[in-house]
């Protein structure tokens, strides 16, 4: 039997920032229903490799591959058509909408149009019910509260929504966690497991080291934009050159 | 017996928002009434003007057309100073059509307000990526370097432009085909914007990166928006140029550029009924002053100053909200 072919090769893949290598000769392979977690200090290009893949930023050079078709440099809307939906990590909703609105546009995509044979079909609805299933409790009418009184742990929830509205092979999830509570995110990781038990790929970037170890297959490490570990979680975090970038060394 | 005071919308709201199982003809008069208002203010009273104000009702209309086309715009973030480079496009396209070939204005406006659309959609398409100011500045540059073209190769007329068109047969037809087309674009505008292809654009302008990662070309929606405001800024000048029988460089003129913003400022942007409002403020205000001689201009600027010192979210807003606060006596229960 062959090796599987990898769902996104990441090849050489650099940018760089009025001189500041933001991402410097990053390459890794994701396998098909794979769960990869992205993590190093801020600053470190974690974003930018989102943003690079997604095609909101054009890489200097490297290259993105995608069921072995090259999509480096692509416009975000035509990678989106092939399956690869993102969050983003500032949620900023339309604040003046009801919540189940704002997914409104995510439905409106010519791949949910292509998906649904043609048809859009009822949106409001295929809204609530995508709402409902990350949490938005259907008997409190949560979904048809304006998004500005929204707390943050609905908005993290409306953002993974969003995405997940656009039926995605492959989910980016840039720091869902962040600004949450323990509860509330012990209340978003069945969500997740969920979409990897459909057969979803999953890279999620995190600052939440314990809770993405539990669910993650694989972790890697990125320090002033280069990959530096690569492996299991508790294994990564280990490696000495990590414990130096996230403890500074002790010798300066 | 005991009466309070409740809001008259909040349950009509409720259930009129998307189904309508309205309860009564009082609510179905409170939401018709607001909408009577422009459809008889301007289909009614037309008749009852001189003919010297029927014309200052005509050229209103055609600054209401270009402040609404404007606020369409804007309302997909495109900021733009230059609704005189549609005005002039559609009024030179019209003349042409006109005075070379002898068409007549039920061809010539149609063809103008397409024609227009397009090619002013065409020469906007390399700057649609500008955002804000950027754009806003090439919308100026544009018709001021056609007007010097026009003057300096010396083209269709030249500084003398393109004289004796053909007129309307009358004052009456003229200004009912202009009521009728900004009440189709006051409430077709209003419709696209409450529909889901108008989420769309208020969110490219809201979060632009949002509707990218939605999988949603913006580029496209910004495209269609611009030939859509663009196609109402020529019918005005398409409009125009027949009314006042002449296409020239002064279709380029920087009037069709400001005063469409400053209606749209008075009357309250992202409404469409707002700019027009405003329209019909200033332009009937801009002629009451002429009588003023010189100092016209310095009152004209003082009641804009007031309007919008005293009401910066602009008339309609204003008057909206109002609306949707008024109140009824009911018996307690």
């Amino acid at each position: 039997m062959n090796q599987p072919l990898p769902l996104l090769k990441v090849s050489d893949l650099t940018k760089s920032f009025g001189g500041v290598m933001a991402v410097l000769n990053v390459s890794f392979d994701l396998k098909e229903g794979e769960l990869l977690g992205i993590i190093g200090p801020n600053g470190s290009g974690k974003t930018t490799l989102v943003n690079l893949i997604t095609g909101f930023v054009k890489p200097i050079s490297g290259r993105v591959e995608y069921r072995e078709k090259n999509i480096t440099g692509w416009a975000p809307y035509k990678i989106v058509s092939l399956g690869i939906a993102r969050t983003f990590q500032m949620v900023r909703p339309f604040y003046q909408l009801p919540a189940f609105k704002n997914m409104i546009i995510p439905l409106y995509s010519p791949r949910v149009k292509k998906l649904t044979g043609g048809k859009y079909g009822d949106r409001d609805a295929v809204a609530l019910d995508l709402l409902e299933e990350v949490g938005f409790e259907r008997d409190a009418h949560v979904a048809y509260k304006v998004a500005g009184s929204l707390p943050q742990g609905y908005l993290k929830r409306l953002e993974l929504a969003k995405a997940m509205a656009l039926r995605p092979d492959l989910i980016i999830l840039d720091e869902l966690f962040s600004g949450l509570s323990l509860a509330e995110v012990a209340s978003i990781v069945p969500i997740i497991e969920k979409l990897r038990f459909q057969g979803i790929t999953i890279i999620m970037i995190e600052h939440r080291l314990k809770e993405l170890f539990r669910i993650a297959d694989r972790v890697f490490v990125l320090n002033y934009g280069e990959k530096i570990a690569d492996g299991p979680g508790e294994e990564v975090m280990e490696n000495e050159s990590v414990k130096k970038a996230y403890l500074g060394s002790e010798t300066e | 017996m005991k009466k309070r005071k409740e809001r008259i919308d909040r349950g009509i709201k409720a259930r009129s928002e998307d189904i309508f199982a309205l309860s009564s003809y009082r609510e179905m008069l409170y939401l018709l009434a607001p909408r009577a208002i422009p459809v008889v203010g301007l289909l009614g009273v037309a008749p009852f003007l001189n003919p010297y104000w029927r014309e200052v009702f005509i050229s209103t209309a055609v600054y209401a057309l270009l402040a609404t086309s404007w606020d369409l715009l804007i309302s997909a973030g495109l900021i733009s100073l230059g609704q005189s480079l549609f005005y002039g496009i559609g009024s030179y396209i019209a003349g042409i059509l006109n005075y070379y070939y002898g068409w007549s204005p039920l061809f010539t406006i149609p063809v103008a307000t397409v024609m227009g659309g397009l090619l002013c959609t065409l020469f906007l398409l390399p700057v649609l990526r500008l955002r804000g100011i950027y754009f806003a500045m090439v919308t100026l540059v544009l018709p001021l370097m056609f007007s010097r073209l026009v003057e300096a190769t010396r083209i269709l007329g030249g500084t003398e432009g393109l004289p004796g068109l053909t007129p309307f047969p009358n004052q009456l037809t003229a200004l009912y085909v202009i009521d009728f087309a900004l009440l189709a674009v006051l409430f077709g505008f209003r419709r696209l914007m409450a529909s889901d292809y108008g989420l769309v654009i208020r969110g490219i302008n809201d979060n632009d990166r949002s509707v990218m990662s939605a999988g949603l070309n913006i580029y496209l929606y910004k495209t269609q928006i611009l030939f859509i405001g663009a196609s109402v800024g020529s019918f005005a000048g398409a409009f125009g140029t027949h009314m006042d029988m002449f296409a020239g460089m002064p279709g380029f003129a920087l009037d069709y550029a400001i005063m469409p913003v400053a209606a749209a400022v008075v009357g309250g942007m992202g409404t469409f009924a707002g700019p027009m409002i405003g329209a019909f403020i200033l332009v009937p205000l801009s002629e009451i002053l002429r009588a003023l001689g010189a100092l016209r201009i310095v009152f004209y600027g003082l009641f804009l100053v007031i309007f919008i010192v005293a009401l910066p979210e602009g008339i309609f807003h204003y008057l909206q909200r109002k609306y949707h606060q008024l109140e009824r006596w009911v018996e307690l229960v």
